[in-house]
């Protein structure tokens, strides 16, 4: 079930479906800052989901690292955003994100303990691989304006630390 | 000629006597500053007694951490802290928080 919801996120975010504004150039910018930002939202949603649920302090530690981190990229895509004046525009990436993340966190919510621990650290892996992805063949590529350009780049070096963090913590939680 | 020669390397010695004893070079103060998820360039001489002024330019939180666990320099969005070195050799350091950011300090013996 799991997998199932994850890989049509994979699906979206590998064909470019209905997130294309043109086939040949990809998301528009608009298109590509909301895809971004929905990411951000997410991981920040279930790093709170994670600290209001594990006592677990290898966990926590890594979710707090979460909350902060996306927190702080989303406070600077949305500054972006407002002096390019550009509208984060919803897409059919963004959407089928936000509806596979909310059934995580849904399903997440009926765990407890080192279940819940596991499977919270299985997801952030595969979440991050899922975005860093997509930002690496499709988004970063997309992209036109070159400060956004540069923050989704830099956004590709902080996820990628998180994806080897959360990496060494299911290490440690097996 | 050899009067003068002799007079020269008196003279010579004289004013080597009259200097100051060499003293060890005064500390300096280097700058590693924290960018787009990297260190930026380290300083090439590094000597205990040195100081390196951490300047952290990201919008995340990071630090500097010694994995001899000689310090630990806590680097929060645009911090600027500053580290007295004062032990020698090369000196791993890494962000505890994104492990992938990393450096090698190489602080040369006096």
């Amino acid at each position: 079930m799991k997998k199932a919801r994850l890989l049509a996120a994979v699906a979206v975010l590998t064909l470019t479906g209905p997130a294309c504004a043109d086939a040949a150039s990809g998301p528009s910018d608009a298109e590509i800052a909301h895809i971004a930002y929905t990411a951000g939202a997410i991981d920040v949603a279930a790093g709170k989901q994670a600290l209001a649920k594990s006592t677990n302090a290898a966990v926590r530690s890594f979710a707090a690292m979460m909350v902060r981190d996306h927190d702080a990229v989303n406070g600077q895509a949305l500054a972006l955003v407002k002096k390019l004046n550009v509208t984060p525009a919803p897409n059919g990436t963004s959407t089928a994100l936000s509806s596979a993340a909310e059934a995580t966190l849904k399903r997440l919510g009926t765990l407890d303990g080192a279940a819940f621990d596991r499977a919270y650290v299985d997801n952030e892996i595969a979440f991050h691989r899922t975005v860093n992805g997509a930002l690496e063949t499709q988004l970063i590529p997309a992209a036109d304006n070159a400060e956004l350009k540069e923050l989704l780049e830099t956004g590709l070096s902080l996820f990628r630390e998180h994806q080897a963090h959360a990496e060494q913590a299911a290490a440690i939680l097996k | 000629m050899r009067a003068r020669l002799l007079l020269a390397l008196i003279a010579s010695t004289a004013a080597s006597l009259l200097l100051p004893p060499p003293v060890a070079a005064a500390p300096q103060t280097h700058v590693v500053v924290i960018d787009k998820m990297k260190f930026g360039p380290l300083p090439a001489r590094l000597r205990p007694g040195d100081s390196i002024v951490w300047i952290n330019r990201d919008i995340f939180r990071h630090t500097a951490t010694a994995a001899n666990q000689s310090f630990d320099v806590d680097l929060p969005p645009s911090a600027r802290r500053k580290l007295v070195i004062r032990s020698s050799g090369a000196i791993v350091f890494a962000c505890r928080y994104h492990p992938g950011m990393r450096g090698v300090l190489r602080v040369a013996t006096r």
